[in-house]
């Protein structure tokens, strides 16, 4: 892998977001209005319950913020896929001496810059309306967003290879297949809520740990080792079947001329 | 097959099958330096696909692509490094402007003094005041020559242009021909070209590759086809071809 050209591809998207009002004010505009959304939601439940459930705020919105970290590196790999296919840039991209995972470093790099300005941003947010402070789960703040990320990469590498596969038809999959997961991740309730069955799927997705994790932390200020363990051995898994995924069906494009098709659709 | 002996590319019995369906068919052609060669023929002769068959976007069923010597699939960023491509169907980014994506592109290729590779090749192509446009605001001619500009940042060995004229009015057209003949002239860029404008192949192609099916049924000059089909105009060599070209097939293969 060559750093510079990813430095270089890197520097193409920033130059596209500079240029591009649009854009910019999509990495402020979802996040803060689901900000809004949850957090009104939440103040508006702790006053009905009476301070049934403690710390409503400091859960839901935690939750919201950290989702929001997997969410926006997913999208951050997709988006930026998908916008050489809209614009017909890809073929100009392999057609010049870079390597698929040249390209995919690039995406996920750039994804976690905009992941970065999100995230402050919603933290500097929660503080001012709701009082949260992001930065009260401390050094397991570190460990979440690790395994957070590598989720979003993974995801984002499998929508990605769906994507080349089946062609823009697919591509309502760049926003759907987090949202899968989301029911099943506990990412606004613990596990235990859900029944037996589904208990099982939850934990074999990697950020339930981190959500469980996060409840545990603010709750009693505990952090689990044994859930981080967990978290990133599944996160292993699947950026390992993810990459496989994305070579082969790299490989099933060249095999079957999907990149000019894509590009000429 | 005619041999060079300082071919830049080399194609060796060429076949790509698509589900059953033989879109490239054992084809074998060489490029030498300086030469610019035509690939014509009718939609889905064949023609992208032996494009994106050498550029690696696509994997052959059987056969070998040599560019510099080197095989394609086991050496394609070196290769690619020193080639280039331009198609008509291929945009750069709209919000950027010209001088940004040209910037980009030739970082990507390792273009030393950039900046002034870019200024010079503005120039040839006579767009230098579109430097600061965004790409999105030209009109599609003006988006074909910033293309071409892209296509020549790196000073390619070989280039391989898909209807590089099909948008351009007869004025520009006329002028892009001539810059690529000067091109090759100067710096002896081989290229392999396709067009559907006959104009173009006579006026630019030193040889032409007639495509039906996936096969090459006719190969030589542009004067050795107009001899050889006892036609006035390759415009009618065509029409023949795609209309007849069955018959030819099996006439070239006794």
């Amino acid at each position: 892998m060559n750093l510079r050209r990813v430095g270089i591809l890197v520097l193409r998207y920033a130059f596209v977001y500079r240029r591009s009002v649009i854009r910019l004010v999509e990495v402020w505009f979802w996040p803060t209005m689901e900000l809004l959304l949850w957090g009104y939601v939440t103040l508006f439940l702790q006053r009905v319950g009476e301070g049934a459930v403690p710390r409503l705020v400091t859960f839901l919105i935690g939750a919201m913020i950290l989702w929001d970290v997997l969410y926006r590196a997913q999208q951050g790999i997709t988006l930026s896929f998908l916008e050489d296919v809209w614009v017909r840039n890809l073929l100009n991209i392999f057609c010049a001496p870079v390597r698929l995972s040249e390209y995919i470093a690039a995406t996920f790099l750039f994804g976690l810059v905009r992941v970065g300005v999100t995230l402050i941003s919603l933290a500097a947010l929660a503080w001012g309306l709701y009082h949260f402070d992001l930065f009260e789960m401390g050094f397991a703040l570190i460990p979440f967003m690790v395994n957070l990320l590598i989720l979003g990469l993974a995801l984002g590498v499998i929508t990605t290879a769906i994507i080349l596969r089946f062609g823009q038809a697919a591509e309502a999959l760049a926003w759907a297949v987090p949202f899968l997961l989301q029911p099943f991740a506990a990412v606004f309730y613990p596990v235990s809520v859900l029944p037996p069955s589904l208990q099982v799927i939850a934990r074999a997705i990697p950020c339930t740990y981190v959500f469980e994790g996060m409840r545990e932390v603010l709750r009693t200020g505990t952090f689990r080792w044994d859930h981080f363990g967990w978290a990133l051995g599944l996160n292993a898994l699947y950026l390992g079947l993810g990459l496989w995924l994305l070579v082969r069906m790299f490989d099933l494009a060249r095999e079957r001329g999907l990149l000019g098709r894509l590009t000429m659709q | 097959m005619r041999r060079c002996e300082d071919a830049v590319l080399r194609v060796h019995e060429l076949t790509k099958v698509f589900d059953g369906i033989v879109a490239v068919d054992r084809v074998s052609f060489s490029i030498s330096r300086g030469e610019i060669v035509g690939l014509l023929g009718a939609n889905g002769a064949g023609k992208t696909t032996t494009l994106h068959l050498i550029l690696g976007l696509i994997r052959p069923t059987s056969g070998r692509i040599e560019i510099f010597g080197r095989d394609i699939e086991r050496h394609r960023i070196e290769i690619l490094r020193r080639m280039n491509f331009s198609s008509v169907g291929v945009n750069l980014p709209p919000n950027l402007t010209v001088w940004e994506n040209l910037w980009l592109f030739a970082q990507l290729y390792g273009v030393s003094r950039a900046q002034e590779r870019i200024a010079e090749v503005l120039e040839l192509l006579e767009i230098a005041h579109l430097r600061d446009a965004r790409t999105g605001r030209l009109s599609s001619g003006e988006m074909t020559r910033v293309n071409l500009c892209k296509a020549l940042l790196n000073d390619p060995e070989l280039l391989l242009l898909d209807e590089p004229t099909a948008s351009l009015d007869p004025n520009i057209a006329d002028k892009v021909r001539r810059l690529l003949r000067q091109i090759q002239r100067e710096r002896r860029i081989a290229m392999l070209y396709t067009s559907h404008n006959m104009r173009d192949i006579e006026e630019v192609c030193d040889r032409i590759l007639f495509l039906h099916q996936g096969r090459i049924i006719a190969e030589g000059s542009p004067r050795e086809i107009l001899e050889h089909f006892r036609t006035r105009t390759l415009e009618e060599v065509f029409i023949r071809i795609a209309r007849s070209g069955e018959i030819l097939v099996s006439q070239r293969e006794r």
